[in-house]
């Protein structure tokens, strides 16, 4: 049984974007500011900190979620991956996030990481996903600058070209 | 905001599990998915001394067919639930239920027997244990109990569970070829519902009703498909509604009123 108390810091190891990381982290450092802050990796961004606006998604064994809905030490062990991992190491966008671009699908940009993160996981299920399917994901997500319509238009980009 | 400082553990079994509720009792709360109650820790309306967190307990994480009835683990999300291969055929109102519970990315986290647990008044998955006429398996180190939904759930976020007992199943009567029927009304997809409603049909003239909404659990009723709208008109009435930021209670009467009957006609439709 893994115990933490509450005052104590303990180490927590995880993978991030495909790097074995780990740092410290109390019971109730939430799992959006232990990799911000403590790992370092500021793509994933955070916003009401209730799940409601869905800015903070990201990846945990390949599935999306609230970062500022988990714990760090939930995450112990486990595979996260970020917006960081989404572009090639030469920052060449992959084909979700140049159509976001190619559909003007942000505009300031602050939901974006957590939207391209909620589609990776559910085009990886749904690769054929209709305007239905892809509204209702969206739903999950504030955005206060795009009317929504221009990120649909990406995604639906996404799934005509996908095999 | 952030979560104030609390004790964590994460046991590997139910026994362990169960142990640490008999130490702590109700300076505990259970951590399944986090989806209602980080939100609550975060915003500080729930203060826990400890969180007992239940996500990695293999034995938890199991959908078992009892034949009669399905079993649900306490770990069991909801989106695993909606990925059954069985689930239409099987528990046809929850396959109609379910895309309702939240929003895709929360019912990754979000567990079955965490929203029971909670015992919204409005929340989709207590109406449909409800209306089913499900059960909720209790463990203590007293010994295990099973208790009928009717039971369970005693008012707005408030349950039969004793403090040092652990949920650590809900079990769903099997509904194959029966006719269901699932309707809701939210301000946005995903949100909490306004009402709910879910109808099963008892044969090809009546169904038991479900509302979500209207009084501080779901509540149940048998209403005959002829004459229905009359006879829902008239529960509404009685069941009056309350008011809450989102609704009047007029406006929760009224929707209940014209909600109801479709989800009637639907169940008896698919019944016939």
């Amino acid at each position: 049984m893994r115990r933490v108390n509450r005052n104590e810091r303990v180490r927590v190891g995880l993978t991030l974007n495909g790097r074995k990381l780990a740092a410290d982290a109390e019971p109730r450092t939430l799992l959006c500011d232990f990799i911000r802050h403590a790992l370092g990796a500021t793509g994933t961004h955070v916003g009401c900190e209730h799940g409601v606006c869905g800015a903070c998604t990201v990846l945990i064994d390949g599935v999306a979620t609230r970062s500022c809905l988990t714990l760090a030490v939930q995450a112990e062990g486990r595979e996260v991956k970020t917006v960081e991992s989404l572009a090639a190491p030469d920052g060449t966008l992959n084909a979700l996030q140049q159509a976001f671009r190619n559909n003007h699908a942000l505009q300031c940009g602050f939901c974006t990481p957590g939207i391209l993160m909620s589609f990776t996981d559910y085009l990886s299920r749904n690769p054929h996903a209709s305007e239905t399917e892809i509204r209702d994901v969206l739903s999950g997500h504030l955005c206060r600058c795009t009317g929504y319509a221009g990120i649909v238009a990406a995604v639906k980009e996404v799934t005509k070209s996908s095999p | 905001m952030k979560p104030r400082p609390f004790d964590y553990f994460r046991p590997d079994t139910v026994e362990e599990a169960v142990a640490l509720l008999a130490e702590y009792g109700d300076d505990a709360r259970i951590l399944a998915g986090g989806q209602s109650l980080v939100p609550m820790l975060n915003l500080r309306i729930v203060e826990a001394e400890a969180l007992i967190d239940i996500s990695r307990i293999d034995a938890l994480d199991v959908i078992r067919d009892l034949g009669d009835r399905i079993e649900i683990g306490a770990a069991v999300t909801q989106n695993k639930l909606l990925a059954w291969p069985q689930l239409a055929e099987k528990l046809p109102l929850l396959a109609a239920a379910l895309p309702h519970v939240g929003h895709f990315q929360t019912r990754n986290k979000g567990t079955v027997c965490g929203s029971i647990a909670h015992a919204d008044p409005s929340s989709e998955l207590p109406l449909a244990l409800a209306v089913l006429g499900g059960e909720i398996v209790l463990k203590s180190q007293r010994g295990e109990r099973v208790l009928a939904a009717k039971d369970f759930q005693k008012d707005m976020l408030t349950t039969a569970r004793a403090l040092d007992e652990l949920i650590t199943a809900v079990r769903f009567p099997v509904m194959s070829g029966s006719g269901v029927g699932f309707r809701e009304v939210a301000r946005r997809h995903g949100d909490f519902a306004i009402i709910a409603v879910a109808a099963v049909a008892e044969n090809k003239s009546a169904v038991r009703l479900g509302v979500g909404g209207m009084a501080g659990k779901p509540m149940l009723r048998r209403i005959a498909g002829e004459g229905a709208a009359h006879a829902i008109a008239a529960w509404a009435d009685e069941l009056e509604g309350y008011e809450d930021l989102h609704a009047s209670a007029a406006m929760r009467r009224d929707l209940f009123r014209n909600l109801a009957p479709l989800a009637v006609k639907e169940a008896i439709r698919c019944a016939a």
